[in-house]
């Protein structure tokens, strides 16, 4: 009986008590390393091709257009691009078609900007337009034409009308009529987190249409306003098809026509490489400072809310003091 | 019912603040005959007429879709009315574009500017209104201070909690001095806790200023508890138009009744009149005798009463039986709420609904199944146009 009894105060060994080890087996997460691969190829056959390119730029003076890689390395072929004083110089063209290239773009840009946000304005869903769904499949439509047609087509045009093709004039039109629906696309984007009810509240609030605009509105949406420059610019900066066929050849060719013709006018050297390179990391440069100037306004904006705290808290936004209240609003 | 809701509005009249004009000059909002069409045939709001005082809290309550949204709007003048007028003590403002009505609207998501800090929210009003930069600086400031949230008068909306951005956008709102202050759903955005703080809130300062508040909202509770008087839209049209307590207790119609939940709705026949007094009697012997001064009904014609919930009794020993306003129920589902137990049934094929107090739960535990009577007063049955 008294052992029974301390037999039971004694720790009876439970089942439960029994820690059991197993093996744990790491498993490999395939999947991922799969996937990781699969982007890693494909990042490789994205970028390769101007990797190489800026590779053979890089090459001695004996360089050739294609591998192997002659030595040694060097910046002479790009210094070709900006030193009028080497023989083989580039220099002059260069810099007449960097800047014709830079000019075009940069209206370009401005034009598709300005011409992408207002046609916007037509599918925002306070005042919708009839048929704006067909108006919007038409519009992206032009994304796809292929260019070269497009191309031909405008030059067609023009000639029929009895008009010489000039940059700045049929050139710099295809690429802005080209760049507007790209343009057309950011704004919707961004028109679709817009709350129109902040333009209601600003009116309700004293301001006039024009000033609502300007204190409310474009505020709000230049960044889609600037992505738009940005398209219209990169495209024209980096358009041939277009260009080539639309333009005479009496003015400075813009770069990639420049690039483009090249084996038609010159030797080729690896300096055609160092150019390309050097038009690409202009492109890449551009969209990767605007990267990181909004990256940056992003981080600048406000600190994050303690909800709970703060909500209730009493020294911060504690209640309506009503009295008080009651008093500014009547004096 | 008619006696009470006239005194009540009385009762709101004399309590608003120094607005008294001679009696000629109409004071006040009117609504008269508005209607709106959307393109497409929608009809939105319907022959919407409405008188509201100044300093009065006029709640339009509904569900979505009801037209109070829209009837608002049109106040605000952010929609353009088909047909009809709207004065604002005998002006008309339709012609008027927003920025020129004295009317604010503190918007259903705030919709405060996001890229300004509190105070430049708080200040564009007086900006817009022709105030110099040092004055308007510090009367934002002062109605920042006055919502407790002068500390937080750098941080832009997105870093600011629910009841935080309500706040500055009634700051914002105030400092303008409208007339009369439109609220879209005020408190849809915030949670449940603080809802009910700033419902309180709310009224209070609404009390103050003596504004007169336009209110809209799908909430019933929300409305019974602010509003001087409750306009229930249903269907683009004014359902009933009462004070809280009459809305709650004397549904004018079904859809009143039903919206406004826990009323018990009876379709009958009159089977008997004896002058106001009418007797309504469903298939299922549901009988109830109603008082309805006014009524047309005759004998013979259908009628259908509404029994509010509250007012249905248990009787412990079906001492009612046979006799009119009671009914012998089939127990479905007895429903303990803390406070109160809802008493789901059945009589004959009709649900019906009792609410009674927490004390009688231990006596109705578990007795799902049975049969029980209940039963009401007469002025607790109210006769519904259909």
């Amino acid at each position: 009986m008294i052992e029974t009894m301390a037999s039971a105060a004694a720790p009876a060994a439970r089942p439960q008590d029994t820690v059991v080890r197993r093996e744990i087996k790491q498993r490999r997460d395939w999947a991922k390393w799969g996937l990781a691969v699969y982007f890693a190829l494909f990042l490789f056959v994205l970028y390769i091709p101007m990797v190489l390119m800026a590779i053979l730029s890089f090459q001695g003076s004996t360089g050739q257009l294609t591998f192997p890689f002659r030595g040694p390395f060097s910046i002479d072929w790009w210094r070709t691009l900006w030193d009028t004083n080497l023989f083989n110089t580039i220099a002059d063209d260069v810099s007449a078609s960097g800047r014709q290239s830079l000019w075009l773009a940069l209206v370009a840009g401005v034009l598709v900007a300005l011409f992408g946000f207002s046609l916007s304005m037509a599918f925002r869903r306070r005042w919708r337009l009839k048929g704006d769904v067909l108006a919007f499949y038409i519009l992206m439509l032009a994304l796809m034409t292929p260019a070269f047609l497009v191309g031909l087509g405008n030059q067609l045009l023009w000639r029929y009308m009895g008009e010489t093709p000039s940059l700045w004039y049929t050139a710099l039109g295809a690429n802005v009529i080209w760049g507007i629906p790209f343009s057309f696309l950011v704004m919707l984007a961004v028109w679709n987190r817009y709350d129109r009810h902040v333009e209601e509240a600003a009116r309700d609030l004293g301001a006039d249409g024009p000033t609502t605009f300007r204190e409310v509105t474009l505020p709000l949406v230049w960044t889609g306003i600037f992505g738009s420059f940005l398209f219209g610019f990169t495209l024209a900066w980096n358009d041939f098809d277009r260009t080539i066929l639309l333009q005479n050849g009496y003015q400075a060719q813009p770069l990639p026509v420049l690039i483009g013709t090249w084996p038609q006018s010159r030797p080729i050297l690896p300096n055609l490489y160092a150019l390309g390179a050097g038009t690409t990391a202009v492109t890449l440069a551009l969209i990767f400072v605007v990267l990181i100037a909004v990256t940056l306004r992003l981080r600048v904006r406000g600190a994050p809310v303690r909800r709970v705290e703060e909500e209730f808290g009493e020294e911060v936004g504690g209640s309506l003091d009503v009295a008080g209240t009651a008093e500014l609003t009547k004096k | 019912m008619t006696d009470q809701a006239v005194s009540h509005q009385e009762g709101a009249a004399a309590a608003a603040p120094s607005t008294a004009q001679p009696a000629s000059q109409p004071s006040g909002l009117d609504l008269v005959g508005l209607t709106k069409v959307f393109a497409g045939g929608t009809v939105a709001v319907d022959d919407v007429n409405l008188h509201v005082d100044h300093g009065e809290y006029v709640v339009l309550l509904g569900p979505s879709g009801c037209g109070k949204t829209t009837t608002l709007r049109m106040i605000g003048g952010h929609e353009y009315p088909t047909e009809g007028d709207i004065l604002l003590d005998g002006q008309s403002l339709v012609d008027l574009p927003p920025h020129k009505r004295p009317t604010t609207t503190v918007f259903q998501h705030f919709a405060l500017f996001p890229h300004r800090t509190s105070l430049q929210n708080v200040e564009f009003g007086l900006k817009m209104h022709g105030v110099s930069r040092t004055e308007r600086r510090a009367e934002a400031m002062k109605a920042l201070e006055m919502v407790g949230l002068e500390t937080l008068h750098d941080r832009k909306p997105g870093a600011l909690s629910g009841g935080q951005q309500q706040r500055v956008a009634l700051a914002r709102v105030l400092v303008t001095k409208p007339q009369a202050l439109l609220l879209d759903e005020p408190l849809g955005d915030l949670d449940r806790l603080l809802q009910l703080r700033m419902r309180v809130e709310l009224r209070e300062l609404q009390r103050q200023l003596g504004l007169m508040f336009i209110h809209v909202t799908h909430n019933q509770e929300e409305a019974l508890s602010m509003a001087d008087r409750i306009v229930v839209m249903n269907d683009a049209r004014i359902q009933q138009v009462a004070d809280p307590l009459t809305i709650a207790t004397k549904p004018a119609t079904e859809v009143v009744a039903r919206f406004m939940g826990d009323n018990n709705i009876v379709r009958g026949k009159v089977t008997q009149r004896d002058g106001d007094r009418l007797v309504v009697e469903d298939e299922q012997h549901v009988k109830a005798s109603v008082h309805a001064p006014g009524a047309r009904h005759a004998v013979g014609d259908p009628g259908m009463i509404a029994i509010r919930a509250a007012a249905v009794t248990v009787d412990a020993d079906g001492s009612t039986a046979g006799e009119l306003n009671s009914a012998e129920c089939e127990i479905v589902f007895v429903e303990f709420l803390g406070d109160l137990v809802k008493l789901h049934l059945v009589a004959g094929g009709e649900r019906m609904l009792a609410k009674v107090g927490a004390e009688e739960y231990p006596r109705l535990r578990g007795r799902e199944g049975e049969r029980i009577r209940i039963s009401w007063r007469e002025e607790d049955v109210q006769l519904l146009d259909s």
